[in-house]
């Protein structure tokens, strides 16, 4: 960043943009802001929550299950494979802005069709985990969880779990989305015409705001 | 205005944005393995390390776990986000409105931590006299709507 700036460049000085990008772009980046303000709220009043209350739930007891394995005590592996997933899934939406500023059309298809996958695989996943903490009873106002300590836990564990998780769920569902249409203007050539990729960047950014607060979201519930 | 225009339109080819690119493939795969070592680790102390220890020692396995988090939220910001390749001005007009955070951080936990210290720590009976002085003028109130 700082090499591409020298000593008599005046950024501000009119005639030039003085962020170097291009204007969506910057405006995805203050939308992210305002976003991650959103988050930031949601994780906040629950670690609020947290601080003024005497004991929690462990989750390594909580979320110990793994899909097909029945009743094996295999705490944090399930959401970890959740994590990779979405990791890879950002992996390859760079790999598809990388073939956009080759325009190498092929390239973002075959990318953004990866990370769609990887977006419906999460969802799934979590899908899964909604479901079979729903059969165990837990859900918004219904927590039969107890306490590490063995005393009786609040539902503000399921609430905020289900709240949070869920809103993150649903940036993922939308995430999916916006990358299907991109994918389908890639496959329609719109961007060819257009001359350059820069819509694949912006989604893309929106895509690893997704990681990134999958994140927090993981050592704040199930790290803690 | 012509200056304006030659300078507005190459950003969306190859032209200005083309030093800042950072997009080898050596250096995603790189941000990748890291990602990956730093939640392997993860996994690692959540599920072996620190359930053998004391409960109480859990706020130093979490101080771990932030000093993980922050790594990965780094290199997802810098490198796939690209942050890290863009002019200042720019990473300036992000990095400075998210410091409110560290306020917000500290403002709300020292709230819930009080809010736990006062409600572990009250008189009974001193709520008993704050309920019985409430109810007079509730009673007040009620004959004044009569």
């Amino acid at each position: 960043m700082a090499q591409s700036i020298s000593a008599n460049q005046k950024w501000w000085g009119g005639g030039r943009s003085p962020f170097n990008v291009e204007y969506g772009k910057l405006m995805m980046w203050y939308f992210l802001m305002s976003d991650a303000f959103t988050f930031g709220a949601f994780l906040i009043s629950y670690g609020t929550i947290r601080f003024a209350t005497n004991a929690w739930p462990d989750p390594n007891q909580v979320f110990s299950s793994f899909p097909l394995l029945g009743h094996a005590h295999l705490p944090l592996v399930f959401v970890s494979l959740m994590t990779f997933i979405l990791i890879m899934s950002s992996v390859t939406m760079v790999l598809a802005v990388g073939a956009g500023h080759n325009n190498d059309r092929m390239g973002v298809v075959k990318w953004m069709g990866w990370t769609i996958l990887g977006g419906i695989a999460f969802l799934s996943c979590q899908a899964w985990e909604w479901t079979h903490l729903y059969h165990q009873g837990a859900w918004w106002g219904r927590n039969p969880f107890i306490n590490y300590d063995g005393t009786q836990s609040t539902t503000n564990f399921s609430n905020f779990f289900f709240t949070i998780t869920g809103f993150h769920g649903f940036h993922v569902f939308s995430g999916v989305i916006i990358n299907i249409i991109m994918l389908l203007m890639a496959l329609n050539g719109t961007f060819e015409r257009k001359g350059h990729y820069l819509m694949i960047e912006k989604a893309g950014l929106y895509w690893h705001f997704v990681d990134l607060v999958w994140v927090f979201v993981f050592t704040c519930f199930y790290l803690f | 205005m012509a200056t304006i225009e030659t300078h507005e339109h190459p950003t969306h080819g190859e032209g200005t944005e083309g030093k800042g690119h950072g997009l080898s493939k050596k250096a995603i795969w790189r941000t990748f393995w890291i990602l990956l070592v730093i939640t392997c680790l993860e996994l690692i102390v959540g599920m072996f390390i620190a359930p053998s220890f004391p409960h109480h020692t859990k706020i130093w396995f979490n101080l771990l776990y932030i000093i993980f988090t922050a790594a990965k939220a780094f290199y997802i910001i810098a490198e796939f986000m690209h942050l890290g390749h863009e002019i200042k001005n720019l990473v300036m007009t992000i990095a400075v409105p998210a410091m409110l955070f560290l306020w917000f951080l500290g403002a709300f936990l020292w709230d819930g931590n009080s809010f736990k210290h006062l409600r572990n720590t009250i008189n009974p009976r001193d709520v008993q006299k704050v309920e019985s002085k409430s109810h007079a003028p509730a009673h007040g109130e009620q004959e004044h709507l009569k």
